[in-house]
């Protein structure tokens, strides 16, 4: 038994409750290590996470190649703003004095349900298209969203326009406000940290949901639209409204996301919801490895966290080296960014975690299950 | 209508494309009958069946099915009536094993056992598939792969087999290896309406032949007399 202790970290490695402390105690850690503004980074990859998650579904599940993800989350986020801040009074000067605030429990499954709504809407006209052709429609209806909040502060002011919409409520639950400090079981518990707690019970939500959703008779269907639309036909399987229930589960998971961001935000404008956000989160995706939920999160968390890093690693680098900044990291973040694409799409194709056919394929086990 | 018929076309119309593919066909299968439908590349034999299948929506004409006109039920609802396509390319399900390609045949039906049961009676009709259960279906030999597109068809028990042009693309030993199988189905008692270019194997394996040229049928009758016939034989026996 010379290997003893290298199986015990595997053991370790594996086992869930280890995974469990180490990430109730991360942003701790993080705070302790890296400051209160990388715990905020945290949070924002959790929700990335959930949108590479939910956009899987539709991508990796269905083969549905949608590049307007994002839209849904747009939906979500400004649902959760005009129904937790007191922009619709003012708006509508009829409705109630200072706004709706519905309780969050109301809200999240209300912008979910409205962001699937809107995902039955894309689907419905898009059904015969495939591949480029659908890409194609779903890119515009993204920016059609985009364009739609960016201009619908006339005739009535709806959205507020591109100054977009502020004072929005802060989570509650339960009468526990997420926006500042909490004592709780003894400790002080920064905002920050309870949000991110939040992310992440919703995140492992997600997650459990879409493992449901791979194994079960939804999802095997889904598999076959993916491979052969006709052949699936051929099986019985009822194409058009699996592929809407594909798009409209997908858009409800970003739009309880666009949800949760609205409320951490406490801000939302047209801005967050461009079409560099609909590639990031596909290629989130892409980089993990589509279909598979370890790898989707895998590139989330990647994605989420690596250019922040850079930024904070370019800056003090080059004014060690040359005493002033040559190349601005925000260019550079591109630069590498485009270089990681081509590199790994000439070496690993399938993505970082392949789906378990790659994985069957190579002969190996199952892979780590969480970052 | 006519009960005798498990399955009867009458003055079937197809456009495609804003082309009339099929101009007014009527066909009949009877109950266990193996009846194909021989024509050449573009005759309109493909958009018949597809057709059938409920993949493309007729012009004008009817389609019955055990007596019921099936105007209106969609693709997926043909299934469960008791109708089966194995489609044009075989469409195998390529990033999925043998033995899910062939379980997503089942898709229609809840008895696990009974879908057990069938799994393994294909297995035993196809030793080949057997062999190669956990192996993904993409990386089969096209012959493999046609088995696999009518063992999953079967998969969902039905009444009515459709075939579309199961040789093509197969080595010629393979070809007559699907035509025994074909027989072997047949004599098995399942209907089955085969489409083919290769007309010589699909008259020798049917009872019945339909000859289709560009959007119509031409001839038809006992295989054996459309064999002999001297115009079948000029066009498509090569003789």
């Amino acid at each position: 038994m010379q290997n003893a202790p290298e199986k015990r970290l595997h053991k370790l490695l594996h086992s869930r409750s280890f995974w469990v402390c180490a990430l109730l105690l991360l942003p701790f850690a993080t705070d302790a290590l890296l400051g209160h503004g990388w715990v905020r980074i945290l949070d924002f990859a959790m929700l990335y996470i959930m949108l590479a998650l939910g956009l899987n579904i539709v991508i990796g599940y269905a083969g549905l190649l949608d590049l307007g993800y994002i839209a849904f989350f747009a939906v979500g986020a400004y649902c959760y703003a005009l129904t937790g801040s007191p922009h619709l009074a003012t708006a509508f000067p009829l409705s109630i004095e200072g706004g709706v605030h519905w309780p969050f429990w109301v809200v999240l499954p209300f912008a979910a349900l409205l962001a699937g709504g809107f995902g039955i809407l894309l689907g419905a006209p898009t059904l015969r298209l495939r591949g480029d052709y659908l890409a194609i429609v779903t890119l515009g209806f993204g920016e059609i969203i985009r364009i739609f909040l960016n201009n619908l502060n006339a005739p009535v002011n709806l959205t507020n326009g591109p100054q977009g919409i502020s004072r929005i409520d802060p989570v509650s639950i339960a009468n526990l406000h997420l926006n500042v400090t909490q004592p709780l079981f003894g400790m002080e518990i920064p905002s920050v940290h309870l949000y991110f707690y939040l992310f992440l019970s919703f995140t492992w939500l997600v997650i459990l949901a879409s493992k449901r959703l791979e194994k079960s008779r939804i999802g095997r269907a889904w598999m076959a639209i993916r491979e052969d639309e006709i052949a699936a036909a051929a099986m019985g399987i009822n194409t058009r409204n699996l592929k809407l229930l594909a798009f409209a589960m997908g858009a409800a998971f970003g739009g309880a996301s666009g949800a949760l961001f609205a409320g951490f935000q406490g801000f939302v404008s047209p801005e967050s919801f461009s079409l560099m956000e609909s590639i990031m989160i596909l290629c989130m995706v892409v980089l993990g490895g589509m279909g598979n939920i370890a790898g989707v999160i895998l590139g989330g968390v990647l994605l989420a966290i690596l250019p922040e890093m850079l930024r904070h690693s370019v800056i003090p680098l080059q004014q060690g080296l040359f005493g002033k900044i040559i190349v601005d990291p925000e260019s550079l973040r591109m630069l590498l960014f485009g270089g990681a694409l081509i590199v790994m799409m000439l070496y690993r194709p399938a993505g970082l975690l392949p789906s378990r056919v790659r994985r069957r394929e190579l002969g190996s086990d199952e892979m780590a299950e969480k970052p | 209508m006519n009960p005798e018929y498990l399955l009867e076309i009458r003055d079937l119309k197809v456009a495609y494309g804003g082309i009339q593919a099929v101009k007014g066909i009527s066909l009949n299968v009877a109950p266990g009958e193996l009846v194909a439908l021989i024509g050449s590349n573009g005759a309109g034999k493909s958009t018949t069946l597809k057709t059938l299948a409920g993949l493309l929506p007729p012009a004008s004409g009817h389609v019955y099915y055990q007596g019921k006109n099936l105007k209106e039920l969609a693709a997926h609802q043909r299934v469960t009536q008791g109708m089966a396509l194995v489609p044009e390319g075989r469409g195998v399900f390529a990033r999925l094993n043998v033995t899910e390609n062939l379980l997503m045949g089942a898709y229609s039906r809840d008895n696990r056992a009974e879908i057990n049961l069938d799994l393994d009676r294909m297995y035993a009709l196809f030793p080949r598939l057997a062999e190669r259960c956990g192996q993904l279906a993409g990386t089969l030999s096209g012959g493999e792969q046609q088995m696999l597109a009518m063992a999953r068809a079967l998969m969902s028990r039905p009444r009515l087999l459709m075939l579309d042009e199961p040789s093509m693309g197969l080595a010629p030993l393979m070809v007559q290896k699907i035509f025994e199988t074909i027989r072997e189905i047949s004599a098995q008692g399942m209907s089955i309406l085969l489409i083919e270019q290769n007309a010589r194997l699909a008259l020798q394996a049917a009872s019945r032949g339909y000859v289709m040229e560009s959007g119509a049928i031409t001839l038809s009758g006992a295989a054996v007399e459309l064999l002999g016939n001297d115009a079948v034989q000029r066009a498509y026996l090569g003789g």
